[in-house]
């Protein structure tokens, strides 16, 4: 699902971020993604959205070449790729259903549709009761699960997740990460960045870590 | 569960992508709308400022307009009056009227004789009791005489005026029509003033769209990139901002249009007032539907230009770096 071969990253102000990144991720794989601040993590997850392109070397997401894709494919290629941010990335001024909304009425889905999937989503982050609530009356954990919905209304096949749980502490961080577990169940890959080692031991999955932009370890879960 | 849908998606059927198409125009179209009312203070000056700057070029066009459809009454005035000698009557007048529409220069020639001059100078009001103080007709007999179109230009005329002259039969002449062609040079000037102005102030409103909606896009910078991020094409993003620029101008040319004929209304009175004074049946007339067109179909352009213009320098895209 998702292939990354020889792929190299640099930016002209600060040099080399990833270097000779090499991995493959299945179907239905779940993963994470750690190493410490600055060592690439939050880089590797934009190349795979196509936030940014790499220097050299090639990155194949569902089948995509994603160096020679055309730039009006990119939106095509990001409504497959749900992504989830440490700052949720949520609309102040909308309700939590228009935030959830957003990937479908880009999408251009009918109206009915829309309304269906987006409470189908809240109701699996346990959010349905606060559809129309705006997000700062929420708290964290909530915004976070919002952002989730957001990610998954689409039924991507890949979601990505950048520091999902940063802020949030370890009762909540467990939660989010055991709604990201079901996720997996039913077939979607799953690439997860997050310092948290003592919840990415607990949880025995793959796990790549990265160091000053080198893959240097990738331990298999059982 | 949501169960992820694992093969490529692929482009729709040509006919739902066109429905799709029209539907997220509509949406669009009347959301951006709405979010124009919401604030309508701003949204209120902007469009009166738009709308003023189209009203005056639109203004000016009507005045032209009025002025040309006033001139036009008065083409039909004769080119040059002819005073002929007091002592000639009216039978000897009528014999010079016959030789002179023998000459090729001149198309046609009335004799106004000395009654019918003193009824028409007594309709004119103001005059009965002077002329009744006169024991007889002080006035001459006329000829108004009305050259062939292709010998109108005014030396034409110069030297039309001097052959008359030397007629014994003639006193003097008076020439009609400079004036006129003067008043018509300068509505020809007021036209070009009006393309001037109209230019000007199009390139102004254009600027006015343009920055409007590029505080918008700074506004909204946030909301764009989280839509980029969701999968948003770049058509679906600017979209927004194009049709709060079509709207901007729609509202500006309507205001435009609403503003000249306020004046209009303003002006109907004193003008008909001073008309009724000069005896004429002249009436204002307003912007028209070809003209109201024009300013509604320009204003909605210089929307649409100023906001693809603000767009196209400020949006990118879903730009991977």
């Amino acid at each position: 699902m998702i292939l990354f071969d020889h792929v190299f990253k640099r930016y002209p102000e600060r040099g080399e971020a990833l270097t000779n990144i090499s991995f493959e991720m299945k179907v239905g794989e779940m993963a994470f993604l750690t190493g410490h601040s600055g060592a690439g993590k939050s880089t590797l997850l934009r190349l795979i959205g196509l936030l940014e392109r790499p220097t050299r070397g090639q990155i194949l997401v569902n089948g995509r070449d994603l160096a020679t894709l055309p730039q009006a494919q990119i939106p095509y290629h990001r409504r497959e790729v749900g992504m989830i941010f440490q700052d949720h990335r949520l609309l102040q001024d909308r309700s939590v259903f228009d935030n959830v909304a957003l990937p479908l009425v880009v999408a251009g889905l009918p109206h009915k549709e829309v309304g269906r999937r987006v409470r189908a989503a809240l109701d699996q982050v346990g959010l349905l009761k606060r559809e129309r609530a705006i997000p700062v009356a929420l708290s964290g954990g909530e915004q976070q699960r919002v952002g989730i919905a957001r990610a998954v209304v689409g039924r991507p096949p890949v979601l990505l997740a950048d520091e999902p749980t940063g802020n949030l502490d370890p009762d909540l961080s467990k939660e989010i990460f055991q709604l990201f577990e079901r996720f997996q169940y039913v077939g979607v890959t799953l690439l997860i960045a997050t310092h948290d080692l003592a919840l990415v031991k607990s949880m025995h999955y793959r796990t790549f870590t990265l160091g000053d932009g080198r893959l240097i370890n990738d331990t298999r879960g059982w | 569960m949501l169960k992820p849908s694992l093969r490529r998606r692929r482009l729709p059927k040509f006919t739902d992508q066109l429905a799709i198409w029209l539907n997220q125009h509509v949406q669009s179209a009347l959301a951006t709308l709405g979010r124009l009312l919401d604030t309508p203070l701003p949204t209120g000056m902007t469009v009166a400022v738009i709308g003023i700057s189209l009203a005056l070029p639109g203004a000016l066009y009507v005045l032209a307009d009025n002025l040309r459809t006033l001139a036009g009454g008065w083409n039909q005035t004769a080119a040059i009056s002819l005073f002929l000698q007091y002592d000639i009557d009216d039978a000897a007048a009528n014999n010079l009227a016959e030789r002179l529409r023998q000459l090729p220069e001149i198309a046609q020639v009335q004799v106004i004789t000395r009654e019918s001059a003193l009824e028409e100078f007594r309709a004119l009001g103001g005059f009965e009791e002077a002329l009744e103080q006169l024991k007889n007709n002080p006035l001459p007999v006329v000829l108004a005489i009305y050259p062939q179109p292709n010998y109108a230009t005014p030396e034409q005329l110069e030297v039309m005026q001097d052959k008359l002259l030397k007629l014994k039969e003639a006193d003097f002449a008076r020439m009609d029509t400079v004036w006129l062609q003067r008043f018509q040079a300068i509505l020809d000037l007021i036209q070009v003033g009006v393309i001037l102005l109209g230019v000007l102030l199009g390139i102004g409103v254009l600027l006015i769209i343009g920055n409007t909606i590029r505080l918008e896009i700074l506004n909204r910078c946030i909301e764009i990139e989280i839509m980029e991020l969701v999968g948003a094409t770049a058509a679906f993003i600017r979209r927004p901002f194009l049709y709060a620029g079509a709207w901007y101008g729609l509202l500006g040319g309507l205001t435009a249009w609403l503003l000249v004929t306020l004046a209009l209304v303003l002006l109907q009175t004193p003008v008909s007032r001073l008309a009724s004074l000069y005896r004429s049946e002249f009436e204002l007339s307003g912007l028209g539907f070809t003209a109201t067109f024009i300013v509604l179909m320009s204003s909605i352009s210089l929307g649409l230009i100023g906001s693809w213009v603000a767009v196209n320098r400020h949006l990118r895209g879903a730009e991977p770096s």
